[in-house]
């Protein structure tokens, strides 16, 4: 224990280290997928719908292959009996409906940009130009594209089996008892847009077969899980498959999946014996790459008079897209635990209806149904600080966890193992000036002002770290939730270190380092961190989820364990010493008592290279492997305020000021965890002002390139303020996630932060994303009576009272019973 | 084809290309200057810049018979024996996370830096708008250009 302490009390760990992959990224000796090239490499290029949904009448390549350069063309006929359907590995209920999702189309299309066809030619320009060649005939069908009439009878149908896939219900406590002669109840219908991840490097595969033994590399978060999965999609041994993710341009989920692309590049590579490659455009991406959001949320509260929280109803519909792939139902799953947030109350009941419509599946976008349900939560704690004429961190401080209350079970059910609400909010609210910003607000206001200030709140927190293999599988989760590692030692005293997460911009080779360096007692500059290669790390179950920390770093802990546990036999040998006698301190053992009686772990490392007096009957070697299964997920939480400027004459809306104060617990490399909230935050702030998945009424992508699609560049932000709190969690580093917590957060401290600014006219929501347009209308349907004087919305309110009713059996509102939000 | 003589990076070449490629396919395909990556198909995005005759361009909005005559530097050229100012400012500021980016956003913030030595930060992000990162939400991109502003570029 005392060696473990002042292990975790070690120098690195903490210290902001610059990080160790920059060395080829800022000189361009990268290793985008995109960069390789093979002897013979062919490349693909897709053909695809463009009918959102339609039978496909006939198809003909034959005049492709007569191009020049031109060596194969495919319909999606000519693999129908060995593509396989892609797979869905979270069947969220036992009557879920998952339908066939064929690679490449073969007799019907359910979404513009659904491949049909693949021309392999010598140059990609080649390949382009065969694409133009096929011929192929297609009968429409009636698109489906709004799944708040999805489910009505007369609604066509995507498959035969109907449009709903899903209905997923969890009631926690008497949530009757909780509505029942509530003093306060409110309902809102909240949208979550549909999004588009945009990593900056598209996606990219290069396959190859090379006697009967395949490669294949990938832009992908999840080399060990495509690698299972294209062994059970095509019948290739898993043995014989080898997937390699090399240096990987930004996930954020997008680039978990198994997708057509990456099936279809390893069965023709088969299939012609020579290497392909494919590179999506962006332009491909947008429409193909699986996006993210899309759900119509109806929130119902109930509340006493003093702002106590007595219960929470929540009721989604959610757009599962044409298909489902490899996460989809489960991403409004993952919410359904989190609409309770940081916050007691006595009953609540989740319900999500997966819904198909004729649109690019969605799937795992940065914080995967967290984002979703923090918003509503934050969102409606706004709405019912108004209703009770409370400041709104007044009412958030009434109902959350105090911190001696950890752990604390949620009505939702998690544990939550450690927090501190109290200590992130007063240090947020100090960096943020909050009680001058009211003062300046109301002075503004009473003085007409036409730009109005806003103050936006959120006092988040999420689930992690997925997560304990026993809980995920509870959940129906295809996977488990376990970390690998291994630990090399070299006769040379330095150090590999195997890990299973899958770095795609996170900085592991620096982190884990740190991590190594300080359990092992080595110099962070003699460890090396390899990743991302099933033939070097055969074992692992990749990074999204803000898992890599919480579970691949304690892999890590775990394997060093061992590595010091087999060393210490050896070392006991090595000074003639009884092994109970000895002493760890991070680097070195020591006879106890006797100090300078030692022996180093590199001593070590060659005296096992050597084996020449090692003791008799051990194993020569003191390298280790550790697989680490985490007792609970992760939670980290913190308080966000934003501030923003909005012109009511314009519509406009600038973010002011910005100021995040995250508990992640302990830091490894505060460097690396700022520029996640950064990154995080910015993301969120893009779904609240600028990003939206636009399909037209014939289901065409209208949000095809980054000029349509609004990415923000450093013009659209601010700079962000940043602090940190900190509870340890309880594990061994006392480290919490934060890849996805900077996105969870802002979003709602964003749109809280606008409503907040034109309450005084009426107004309680601005559907996302809030542009200038959006933000003038509401402004204009306020002044023309549209959403009410404040009065009229308080009367409405109360009349809106008696109506809640429990929505049990019914399909939920669609926004027709809500007297707010006139701006859709 | 058309043949063009163009010098990448210092190094003289002579090729015959077809008239529509793209100056960045040229680069990647033909000289395999790969550090110079593509994230768009629409001149949006800003990953694929280099410096041709000293000004920043995108190499997907060049075809490569325009550069015929011409002298580029990539990313790959940039460091003079050590890492110029900007990646090393990338670097100590934490500018980058995927990294994909990376090469056109310190291209561009070289050029920028050529006619603005001391940009303010609004200059910077203005500078910068047209070249897109998903990671870093510009923070720390911004203060590396600061930095490396501070330190004196000369490009």
């Amino acid at each position: 224990m005392t060696a473990q302490a002042e292990a975790q009390q070690a120098p690195e760990l903490g210290k902001a280290r610059t990080r160790k992959e920059d060395a080829r990224l800022v000189t361009g000796q990268t290793n985008w997928t995109d960069n390789i090239v093979l002897p013979g490499m062919l490349h693909m290029a897709f053909l695809r719908s463009p009918y959102a949904h339609a039978r496909i009448t006939s198809v003909d390549v034959s005049a492709a292959k007569q191009l020049p350069g031109v060596i194969a063309a495919f319909s999606g006929a000519d693999f129908a009996d060995e593509q396989g359907s892609l797979p869905c590995a979270w069947p969220v209920t036992e009557d879920i409906v998952i339908p066939a999702h064929p690679p490449m189309a073969v007799d019907e299309v359910r979404y513009v940009g659904e491949a049909v066809a693949v021309v392999i030619a010598r140059t990609r320009y080649e390949a382009a130009d065969a694409v133009e060649a096929i011929e192929i005939d297609y009968e429409p069908l009636p698109p489906v594209l709004d799944m708040r009439t999805a489910l009505n009878e007369d609604s066509p149908k995507v498959h035969e089996a109907g449009n709903q896939s899903f209905d997923f219900v969890m009631p926690n406590g008497d949530l009757d008892a909780a509505f029942r002669d509530a003093p306060v109840v409110i309902e809102r219908t909240y949208r979550q847009q549909r999004l588009i991840p945009s990593a900056m490097e598209p996606r990219a595969v290069v396959a190859t077969a090379v006697g009967g033994e395949y490669t294949v590399w990938s832009a992908t978060q999840v080399p060990h899980i495509l690698r299972v999965m294209l062994a059970l999609q095509t019948g290739i041994p898993e043995q014989a498959i080898r997937v390699i993710a090399p240096d990987v341009g930004g996930g954020f989920g997008s680039k978990l999946q198994v997708t057509a692309e990456e099936v279809l590049a390893l069965l023709i590579t088969r299939r012609l014996g020579r290497p392909v490659k494919w590179t999506e455009s962006r332009s491909e991406g947008n429409m193909t790459v699986h996006h993210g959001r899309d759900q119509w949320q109806r929130i119902r509260i109930a509340a006493d008079r003093d702002g106590r929280i007595r219960g929470l109803d929540v009721d989604l519909l959610a757009d599962m897209g044409a298909y489902l792939m490899l996460v989809t139902p489960g991403v409004p799953i993952l919410g359904a635990f989190m609409y309770p947030a940081i916050y007691k109350m006595d009953a609540y009941k989740f319900r999500c209806v997966g819904v198909f419509t004729t649109k690019m599946p969605t799937d795992a976008y940065r914080g995967a149904g967290r984002p979703e349900a923090t918003f509503a939560i934050e969102r409606i704690m706004d709405e019912l600080a108004d209703e009770l004429g409370m400041d709104p961190l007044e009412l958030r401080e009434r109902n959350w966890i105090k911190h001696e209350e950890f752990p604390f079970t949620t009505v939702a059910g998690l544990t939550y193992d450690s927090g501190n609400y109290e200590a992130a909010t007063a240090r947020a609210k100090e960096l943020f000036r909050y009680d001058e910003l009211r003062k300046e607000q109301a002075e503004r206001a009473s003085r007409g002002d036409p730009v109005r200030l806003g103050l936006g709140i959120s006092t988040f927190t999420e689930m992690c770290g997925l997560a304990p293999s026993r809980v995920v599988g509870s959940l129906a989760y295809g996977a488990g939730g376990w970390e690998h590692a291994s630990i090399r030692m070299l006769p040379t005293g330095k150090v590999e270190v195997i890990t299973g997460s899958s770095a795609h911009g996170q900085g592991h080779e620096t982190a884990w380092s740190q991590i190594v360096a300080d359990q092992l007692g080595v110099p962070f500059e003699d460890i090396r961190v390899l990743h991302g290669d099933t033939q070097i790390s055969p074992r692992g179950l990749d990074t999204y989820g803000s898992r890599s920390l919480t579970v691949g770093g304690m892999a890590l802990v775990a394997a060093c364990d061992k590595v010091i546990e087999k060393a210490k036999v050896i070392a006991a040998g090595l000074i003639e010493a009884s092994a109970d006698d000895l002493e760890w301190s991070p680097g070195r053992f020591s006879v106890r008592g006797d100090p300078d009686k030692g022996v180093t772990i590199g001593e070590i490392a060659l005296a096992v290279f050597f084996a020449h007096n090692t003791p008799e009957g051990v194993e020569p070697s003191i390298d280790a492997e550790a697989t680490y299964d985490p007792d609970n997920f992760s939670f980290p939480h913190g308080t966000h305020l934003c501030a923003t400027e909005v012109d009511t004459e314009t519509g406009m809306v600038k973010i002011r000021s910005y100021v995040a104060v995250d508990d992640v617990g302990k830091v490894v490399n505060p460097l690396i965890v700022e520029g996640q909230v950064h990154g995080g935050v910015a993301q969120g702030i893009a779904q609240a002002l600028f990003e939206e998945a636009v399909y037209d009424d014939a289901g065409n992508l209208l949000t095809t390139t980054l000029a349509d699609y609004l990415v923000p560049s450093a013009a659209d932000l601010p700079s962000f303020t940043t602090d940190r709190s900190e509870s340890p969690a309880a594990n061994r580093l006392g480290v919490k996630g934060v890849g996805e917590a900077g996105t969870i957060a802002s979003t709602p401290a964003v749109v809280n932060a606008i409503v907040d600014a034109l309450r005084p006219f009426g107004i309680d929501d601005v559907e996302m994303p809030c542009t200038p347009e959006r933000v003038w209308r509401a402004l204009q349907s306020a002044q023309n009576g549209g959403q009410g004087s404040a009065a009229e919305r308080h009367e409405a309110r109360q009349s809106n009272q008696t109506q809640g009713n429990s929505p049990q059996g019914a399909a939920p509102a669609t926004g027709e019973a809500q007297q707010s939000g006139g701006v859709a | 084809m058309t043949q063009i003589n163009v010098t990448v990076d210092g190094v003289k070449y002579v090729d015959n290309v077809e008239p529509r490629m793209l100056l960045v396919h040229y680069l990647r395909e033909v000289v395999g200057k790969t550090g110079t990556p593509i994230g768009c198909d629409t001149s949006n995005c800003g990953a694929c810049t280099v410096l041709m005759d000293g000004v920043s361009v995108k190499s997907c909005s060049v075809l490569a018979v325009q550069a015929d005559g011409s002298d580029i530097t990539t990313i790959e050229g940039l460091a003079n024996g050590e890492w110029h100012p900007l990646q090393r400012a990338f670097n100590e500021e934490h500018a980058l996370q995927c990294g994909y980016c990376t090469p056109g956003m310190i291209i561009a913030a070289a050029d920028l830096l050529r006619d603005n030595p001391h940009p303010s930060e609004q200059e910077i992000r203005d500078g910068l708008e047209g070249n897109l990162c998903r990671c870093t939400g510009y923070q720390n991109i911004v203060r590396a250009v600061q930095r490396a502003s501070e330190a004196g570029v000369t490009p």
